[in-house]
């Protein structure tokens, strides 16, 4: 149940309870600072993009910024709108939080993976991996997490009692339902690259010195990119993120499934959200960019893992936050076929790519007739869906169908 | 670069030491020479009150903030030249909009705004500002409250002479002096010529350095920046080859 974690396979004493409470409460600090520095760092770099100044009176640079948002907060009046369906909507912000904190148990977020070692460091004397937990179900217990944050988005708009929350949380739902698949399918390629669920296991097999000494053994390369494209894209509209962040258009939906929250319940909300932003890059980091795995340069090769893992987080919470400053927002249709047109084939037609290959090369086949046969029956693929969808249009251009 | 393009161009913002943002408290940006601000009552140069109680302020006032009630002059000492004069006036700044219309109904040019906006109060009664503080002093200064945030040079372009660019709303009428004399300025001189002002209403380094090198295509921005084009030029110039 508890996965290959070193230090809940022997004897389960004091010691042992104390290390995982530790660790947890280090998560748990961990993502609440990492997301007040993050609300910070993406105020501030989207007013750089933007020739403003972003936050830059409390504290120094501003970084005390969202501190001081938070206990306002805490101080402003709580409203329930009378038609809100009270249990509900009290339930709702919480069944949106703890996902998003749970969701940061089964990152691996230090630990040695220099020269050939297997990520586990020492703490008060017993072996144990730097992770809260390590079980085997791994990486799919982040879609199950993910999956139920949109229950909390969904239930939100329902209970508020009012329509534009509802319309918000319809579009969300459906929304991350639609690239909820896609992110799925893209897992899928790295879980059959490395041939394990644990995120440890996804993450050991990306450490060592990669080919030829220099190209890290990351999923990204072996993979083949596509897989890392489409988890990056269905992040972000997983995420809400602009710009997919049609469930926020506040020129259309107010403030959509948070409209009519207000104080701490609004916060929470908040929280969630760019707490995820955060867990999101954590996870690609975990799964494509080999997670804390790197080389040690000088020092401890314990230290190295948390530094290569925040290095990485931080170039993709940047990325995150450029793509924010730079995009417009899509349509909702544009955004229902990049997910159902564009994304789900790619991952789906990548992921029967890369089995056929791990196919052919236990199975000794001719290489070359493998690719060919694999390229003939993509681009047919391709072909077939370009038709389908030239021939629904056609046909809803005559009024076929409605 | 085709769909990523978009990436450099807000890439290449960051680290710029252009910021469109004004530090509010601890730097103010300049103020347009027309903004509205909190209201005054002129007087004549001679001391007397232009208002004359005739109403028309509270009339067309949409936010219903000013209450008036002129009454007969006193005799032996008589407040306006006129027969009647504002003997109640009333402005409540927790309403008012600062849409001026009360300055382009006024007859007498006797309610004008000036440039000061910055006033916040404690309690009501400092909202509602009677003619104790409204009218003019003896310089014919405004008056400043203690809660009032004037700046240097704001209290002198109070008075008419800044709508009255144009009276009757009419361009013919641009710089043909069509008003009254004030306390303390006399009468005062017309605005100069309003297309100068407009082509400095941007300021230079907002203006796209692309935009200036392919002007002659675009003959509208050109029309605000160059002062004393006629109508007769502007019709030159954009059939013209230059």
């Amino acid at each position: 149940m508890f996965g290959g974690d070193p230090l809940l396979t022997g004897q389960v004493d004091l010691t042992v309870v104390l290390i995982v409470l530790l660790k947890v409460v280090a998560v748990f600090v961990f993502l609440l600072v990492a997301t007040m520095l993050m609300i910070w760092f993406e105020r501030k770099v989207v007013s750089d993009f933007q020739n403003r100044v972003g936050p830059n009176t409390a504290g120094p640079f501003g970084i005390l910024q969202t501190l001081a948002d938070g206990i306002k907060f805490f101080f402003k009046e709580d409203l329930i709108p009378e038609r809100a369906e009270r249990r509900v909507f009290i339930l709702a912000p919480l069944l949106t939080v703890v996902p998003a904190f749970l969701l940061f148990t089964i990152v691996p977020f230090g630990g040695d993976f220099s020269n050939g070692h297997d990520g586990s460091v020492e703490l008060f004397g017993r072996t144990t991996y730097l992770q809260v937990a390590d079980p085997a179900i791994g990486i799919l217990f982040a879609l199950a997490m993910s999956s139920i944050a949109v229950y909390g988005v969904m239930l939100a708009g329902w209970s508020s009692g009012s329509k534009y929350p509802l319309i918000g949380s319809v579009r969300a739902s459906a929304q991350m339902v639609s690239y909820e698949a896609a992110l799925g399918l893209s897992v899928c390629a790295v879980v059959l690259t490395t041939g394990t669920l644990s995120t440890h296991g996804i993450v050991m097999a990306q450490a060592g010195s990669g080919w030829g000494g220099f190209i890290p053994h990351w999923n990204l390369i072996a993979t083949g990119f596509v897989p890392f494209v489409v988890f990056l894209l269905a992040s972000q509209a997983e995420l809400n993120r602009p710009p997919f962040d049609l469930v926020e258009a506040e020129q259309e939906l107010v403030g959509s499934y948070h409209t009519e929250y207000s104080s701490i319940r609004f916060a929470l909300f908040f929280v969630a959200e760019f707490m995820n932003s955060v867990t999101m890059a954590a996870i690609i980091v975990t799964l494509f960019l080999g997670g804390p795995a790197g080389p040690a340069l000088l020092g401890p090769g314990w230290m190295w893992g948390i530094i290569w893992f925040f290095v990485k987080i931080v170039a993709f919470l940047f990325l995150f936050v450029w793509v924010r400053s730079t995009l417009p927002r899509v349509r909702y249709d544009q955004l229902m076929d990049l997910g159902w047109k564009v994304l789900i084939p790619l991952s789906l037609g990548w992921l029967l790519l890369l089995a056929t290959f791990w196919v052919a090369r236990d199975q000794q086949w001719n290489g070359f007739i493998t690719i060919a046969i694999g390229a003939v029956v993509g681009l047919t693929g391709y072909g077939l869906l370009k038709a389908a969808i030239a021939t629904s249009r056609a046909r809803r251009l005559e009024g076929v169908v409605d | 670069m085709g769909y990523l393009g978009g990436f450099l161009v807000s890439l290449r913002q960051i680290g710029r030491k252009q910021r469109v943002t004004t530090q509010y408290p601890k730097e103010k940006a300049p103020k347009p020479i027309r903004v509205h601000g909190r209201h005054v009552l002129n007087r004549y140069e001679d001391g007397m009150e232009k208002c004359i109680g005739c109403e028309l302020c509270a009339g067309v006032c949409p936010a219903k903030c000013i209450f008036v009630r002129g009454a007969d002059n006193p005799i032996d000492e008589p407040v306006s030249p006129g027969e009647r004069f504002g003997y109640i006036y009333e402005i409540n700044y927790l309403r008012c909009i600062h849409c001026d219309l009360c300055v382009e109904a006024c007859p007498t040019e006797a309610i004008t705004e000036s440039k000061m906006f910055e006033f916040s109060f404690t309690n009501r009664a400092d909202a509602i500002y009677t003619k104790a503080e409204l009218v003019v002093d003896d310089d014919g200064k405004p008056q400043k409250m203690p809660w009032e945030d004037w700046r240097e040079g704001e209290d002198l372009p109070t008075s008419a002479w800044m709508r009255a660019t144009s009276p009757s709303g009419s361009a013919a009428f641009e710089g043909v002096v069509g008003w009254s004399g004030e306390l303390g300025y006399g009468i005062r001189a017309p605005e100069a010529a309003q297309d100068i002002k407009d082509s400095i209403a941007t300021p230079l380094d907002m203006i796209d350095e692309q935009s200036h090198a392919h002007q002659d295509h675009a003959p509208g921005t050109q029309e605000h920046v160059s002062p004393g084009h006629t109508d007769n030029d502007d019709e030159g110039e954009r059939g013209g080859d230059r």
